[in-house]
């Protein structure tokens, strides 16, 4: 069984929430992404979303542009994102979804990719500017791996094409929580509350809330509403402030606390 | 093979927004109502005899259309080759072809009930001709540029803030074209509700490369019929620069099917064998970026590279997709010119023309020097003169003096 899904039977049955948490790969190296990955896993997120660095990420604010600067900059590639991801399977059993654009993934070669999502273990792949008209050729690709393709619906997706995004989709549904790129802050709770609670009324799959979810306050109100949350840039912010890199993976550990309490409560 | 199956005009894009395997829709979820709102306002506008008037009339009144049909006989009485005829578009309003283009969204725009108007640039001149139409309707006007470019035109830069538009220098990635690009759909994806992207050229993601072409088309068209009237017949090439491609593919398009060979020309700055060069279809491989599958600038890894030319406007990593498609057709030849080449042409036709042509279309002008010394007398080549060269006149100045000191 696919981790994903293994993981959201796990928190229902428990009743819980899952708190998805997202990460540059090699930001902002590979040695110390590494722990900090390592860490995260073990500190109570339930899905990791490994972000791979890309020169041109359109869909992303500030935060998590200059991450993908930090790690290419350190030398950071598909090809060391996915020797990141192997290192930190043989360690971890946590899910691990990779948060892509297309054209890394398109130039590496889908049928090569396909292979190396499996041997990595990978569990799913999320790709910001791939809308499922343009995946056939990945879908073909992957057909025969135990890797979901997870799909986003956003605040301007009319019903009509949600029930087509949700026909034949696996894993869960990122529901993206306001118009935008990602980054924190500009969320209108109530708004977000709203809109989480009519798609969940269509969407077979759990559906989980990303963009501008950035802390404690946040994850506790917006917890009722979803099955996940997804936190990335204010992950992201704790790297970039960061003078010592030896403290990053405490830091982030803190971080993560704070939003579990925010949706454990 | 059936003649009917050689035939491309009319044939792209498919339903779907495909040229081939090129083209297609490659952004974030939230900008797919608006690219599906903008296909269905398109259809709806090209297909009414009232909104197509109303652009004719606009290009003729405001734009100055239709531009000349030059005959450059003393250029090529020099050469001593084929017969070098320019299709006059520095003569237009602004001082490019980017007008046609503008005035077509700039209406939809209008028809669509968006006040507020976004677009990137590189050079200024899709910036400078966005301006001005949002100044025409009563628009509110941001322009994404580059840092560095913004450095590098501030004339056109001043021209913009005196039509009354914001300009936006974006200092994220490499402060070039490609990352005002970036910028300007950030913004979209925020501000998608209100406002329209009027894109500049024949790429992004479907309908813009297919409408770009659309509203560019009647560069050809009258290229086309003024050939017949002029000189009775047809070119035996057409030869254009090629950036994104839409001064290529507003003239090529209606010639698609005409026995004309035709070239584009990409940037090869310093030599595609170098790694400071534009040209993306003879130096590049194909993916997905700004919303289209296409011919692009990119390492190994899929990472995109700076593109590199004198040329602001030709300074690129990326193709308009139908130009991806062109090329693996084998209909549309895609060729190189340096800098140097560039720079040559542009003196070339300032002494024998009086005319000052924009960098850009100094490439085309450049392949046309080199290919007319190849051919007979009788042989007619039909160049595409993009802009006017004014807003490069102190590139080339600086450039011209460096030579000489280096020289």
């Amino acid at each position: 069984m696919n981790r994903i899904d293994k993981t959201f039977a796990e928190l229902k049955a428990q009743n819980k929430k899952a708190l998805i948490g997202f990460l540059t790969a090699g930001d902002p190296d590979f040695e110390t992404s590494f722990e900090i990955l390592k860490t995260a896993c073990t500190s109570g997120i339930d899905i990791l979303e490994l972000g791979i660095p890309f020169s041109d990420p359109t869909c992303d604010g500030p935060v998590i542009q200059v991450a993908s600067e930090r790690a290419l900059k350190s030398g950071m590639s598909l090809t060391s994102t996915f020797k990141l991801a192997k290192k930190l399977r043989a360690e971890v059993e946590t899910p691990i979804v990779i948060f892509s654009y297309y054209n890394p993934l398109f130039k590496y070669g889908l049928d090569r990719l396909a292979e190396k999502l499996d041997e990595c273990g990978i569990d799913g792949v999320l790709i910001v500017d791939l809308p499922p008209e343009e995946a056939g050729p990945l879908r073909t690709a992957i057909a025969d791996k135990d890797v979901h393709i997870i799909r986003l619906a956003a605040p301007t997706t009319t019903e009509k094409r949600l029930n087509m995004l949700v026909d034949g989709a696996g894993g869960f549904l990122y529901l993206i929580t306001r118009t935008g790129v990602t980054g924190t802050g500009g969320l209108d709770h109530n708004v977000v509350a709203k809109h989480a609670t009519a798609v969940k009324a269509i969407s077979p799959l759990p559906i989980c809330l990303g963009f501008g979810i950035s802390s404690g306050e946040d994850t506790k109100r917006l917890a009722p509403f979803a099955d996940g949350l997804v936190v990335g840039s204010a992950l992201v912010k704790i790297i970039a402030n960061a003078t010592d890199k030896a403290t990053l993976p405490g830091k982030i550990r803190e971080k993560i606390i704070e939003l579990r309490s925010g949706m454990d409560e | 093979m059936n003649i009917e199956d050689t035939k491309i005009i009319g044939k792209y894009p498919d339903a779907t927004g495909h040229f081939g395997k090129y083209g297609g829709r490659y952004v974030g979820e939230t900008l797919m109502a608006a690219l599906t709102d903008l296909e269905e306002a398109w259809i709806h506008a090209k297909t009414s005899p009232e909104f197509m008037q109303e652009f004719r009339s606009m290009l003729r009144n405001y734009a100055g259309r239709p531009t000349p049909l030059d005959y450059a006989k003393r250029l090529s009485d020099h050469i001593g080759g084929a017969q070098i005829y320019l299709k006059r578009e520095d003569c237009a309003h602004t001082g490019a072809h980017k007008i046609n283009n503008v005035v077509g969204q700039g209406l939809l725009a209008k028809k669509m009930g968006k006040k507020k108007v976004i677009a990137e640039t590189g050079a200024g001149q899709h910036g400078v001709a966005t301006a001005t139409i949002a100044a025409r309707f009563g628009m509110e006007c941001k322009v994404f540029m580059g840092a560095e470019d913004v450095r590098r035109q501030a004339p056109n830069v001043q021209r913009m803030q005196l039509l009354g538009a914001e300009v936006i220098p974006v200092t994220s990635g490499t402060s070039t074209l490609k990352d005002a690009m970036n910028e300007a759909l950030r913004y979209w994806v925020a501000e998608v509700e209100e406002t329209f992207y009027i894109i500049g050229t024949v790429s992004g993601p479907h309908p813009y490369p297919e409408m770009v072409r659309d509203l560019q088309r009647v560069i050809g068209d009258e290229a086309r019929q003024q050939m017949f009237d002029q000189v009775g017949r047809l070119p035996d090439q057409l030869i254009a620069c090629v950036g994104g491609g839409s001064n290529a593919m507003g003239l090529f398009y209606p010639f698609l099917d005409d026995p004309c060979s035709m070239v584009g020309v990409e940037a090869a700055g310093l030599g595609v064998n170098t790694p400071q060069h534009a040209a993306s279809i003879s130096g590049g491989s194909p993916g997905a970026l700004h919303g289209a599958m296409t011919y692009l600038l990119q390492n190994d890894e899929g990472q995109i590279h700076e593109a590199w030319s004198i040329s602001a406007g030709l300074d690129y990593p990326g193709v308009g997709p139908e130009h991806a498609l062109l090329h693996d057709l084998n209909r549309v030849h895609y060729e190189g010119i340096t800098d140097q080449e560039a720079v040559d042409a542009f003196q070339m036709l300032c002494k024998y023309e009086g005319i000052i042509p924009a960098l850009e279309s100094s490439h085309a002008l450049a392949f046309a020097l080199k290919e007319a010394k190849k051919r007979s007398k009788d042989e007619i080549l039909l160049v595409n003169l993009s802009g006017r060269g004014d807003k490069d006149l102190d590139h080339i100045l600086n450039y011209l003096a460096e030579k000489k000191s280096e020289g």
